[in-house]
């Protein structure tokens, strides 16, 4: 008796692991865009470094297999497809290598998704909803292997050149990059 | 007792769908009559065999056995018959079970073969709502709609199948069976329809968290009438006319709405939602969830999680204004 209570026990606890995440479907209604403030160079005026503040958004978007692979589907969705290629760039830089003109940090490519650069990076504000440009950072970052593999994509509807997100080995970001030629001004 | 009488009233409270715009026994179509013939058929003949075998197994049961002193006796005479009776019923069950695998095939030759066509409607699956595109030769009359299929009476119907991410089936009971949507893959799918009527399909193939709210409606009638529809869906979205939908337009094309949706006629051109050119005209909203009204369409734009969570659709913070004029923008585009 007490021992099958026990084993009732142990199974219940064992049930507790199916819980894998929250899938947040129905975004909070009233929130607006949340307010993060980066830094896209190590210099300030002053002594200090420069300020920088992030609202901790981007640690459940980066952890959420959900909101990764809608980030995945809207890469398509939104076109962005039409300058970085599945990644490997084309008239936008690439997005697998570990080379960030803008930074690597979720915040700092929501910010660059939100208010576009230079060089033909368009703004989206406005354009795609707040929760989604958070979703297609994730993804942009899961691209380079830099959120766990756990929650990464692991499966392409179609044939493709690489590995999945989930098997991509995480490369440690550096700071700099260039714009392809492609997509540089013309002299 | 109680709980007998309970499971036959649950039995019979089955019939009651026995008729209406979903059911596979309430055929609108010669392909669905066939369905629904071999279905008859084959009640009728299991059923047959079914009884008679209870009443041979209660015989049986029934009859007692005699006392037998010899414990292996040998009777010629009832041997030779009982091998004579074990040929015959399995060469019956063996005629039986040919003749309707054999009904069955031609069946389904019959539904699945080539044949002429009037119309050709192209449906893609997506997650959770139907994309047609009634295709013609001549490009200035193809068009695009969503999650409502008009078939003209008497006339025969080539459904093209395919999806753009898992695999949906496409199953209209009252016309035809059910036939997947498979991506990267092209099914097709003959009917003609004898009977006008408003008909309702269904995804019958699980195809995710709102598979349930998948539907779509099928509405046949008469050529003159299918020809008239037709021309109102090629003709673009006429631009609007009154105060408060030319503000609900502009409000429209400024907000996210243009990345997925397109109105023929005005700069949205999104391919990934359905084409809203004539949303105004279409019975239901949202692949079946809600009938197309101003206060519908408003609560789907402000809410669509709570309406169908889990679905592609975001949702988009409008200033109240905003909202209320994109609704009265949308439900006037008939």
């Amino acid at each position: 008796m007490k021992r099958s209570a026990l084993l009732l026990l142990l199974l219940l606890a064992a049930a507790a692991g199916c819980q894998r995440e929250e899938r947040d479907y129905r975004p909070n209604p009233v929130a607006s865009e949340t307010r993060e403030t980066i830094a896209l160079s190590p210099l300030s005026p002053g002594a200090n470094e420069p300020v920088t503040a992030t609202s901790g958004k981007g640690r459940d978007y980066e952890n959420n297999a959900y909101h990764l692979s809608q980030g995945k589907k809207l890469f398509t969705w939104f076109n962005c497809t039409g300058c970085h290629g599945n990644g490997g760039g084309g008239s936008g830089p690439p997005l697998i290598d570990d080379r960030w003109i803008y930074g690597a940090s979720i915040e700092q490519i929501v910010s660059t998704i939100r208010e576009g650069r230079p060089n033909g990076m368009p703004s989206f504000r406005g354009r795609i909803p707040d929760d989604q440009i958070w979703e297609i950072a994730a993804f942009v970052r899961s691209m380079s292997g830099n959120v766990p593999a756990s929650a990464a994509p692991n499966r392409n509807d179609d044939m493709h050149p690489g590995p999945a997100e989930s098997r991509k080995s995480p490369s440690q970001p550096i700071a700099g990059g260039t714009t392809p030629p492609a997509a540089a001004m013309p002299k | 007792m109680w709980l007998r009488l309970a499971i036959v009233a649950i039995g019979l409270s089955g019939l009651t769908c026995c008729s209406g715009w979903q059911n596979a026994l309430d055929p609108a179509s010669g392909d669905a009559g066939h369905i629904s013939w071999l279905f008859w058929l084959f009640v009728a003949v299991l059923g047959a065999i079914w009884a008679l075998v209870m009443v041979v197994l209660g015989m049986a049961l029934m009859m007692r056995s005699r006392r037998i002193d010899d414990p292996l006796p040998s009777h010629p005479t009832h041997d030779r018959r009982a091998a004579w009776v074990i040929a015959a019923l399995s060469g019956a069950t063996l005629v039986t079970v040919l003749i309707l695998t054999g009904l069955s095939f031609a069946g389904q030759r019959r539904l699945y073969g080539p044949r002429e066509e009037a119309v050709t409607i192209r449906v893609t699956g997506h997650q959770w709502w139907w994309e047609v595109r009634y295709e013609e030769e001549d490009p200035s009359r193809t068009f695009t709609t969503a999650n409502e299929i008009h078939l003209p009476v008497g006339q025969p119907v080539n459904i093209k199948l395919n999806s753009s991410d898992v695999i949906h089936s496409l199953w209209i009971p009252n016309l035809f069976g059910k036939l997947d949507l498979i991506p990267g893959r092209e099914n097709q799918l003959r009917v003609t329809a004898d009977r006008a009527g408003l008909y309702r399909g269904q995804c019958a193939e699980y195809c995710g968290l709102q598979h349930a709210h998948m539907s779509l409606m099928v509405v046949v009638e008469p050529q003159d009438a299918f020809e008239r529809w037709r021309v109102g869906q090629i003709a673009p979205a006429p631009p609007p006319e009154d105060e408060e939908r030319k503000r609900g337009q502009a409000a429209f094309l400024s907000q996210p709405c243009v990345m997925c949706h397109s109105v023929r006629g005005t700069t949205a051109g999104g391919r990934v939602a359905p084409d809203l050119t004539h949303i105004g005209s279409r019975l239901t909203l949202a692949a079946g969830t809600l009938p197309v009204s101003r206060g519908n369409l408003a609560a789907w734009i402000v809410d669509p999680h709570g309406i169908k969570p889990g679905v592609n659709m975001p949702m988009i913070k409008l200033e109240p204004d905003d909202l209320n004029a994109i609704s009265a923008y949308l439900e006037g585009l008939k």
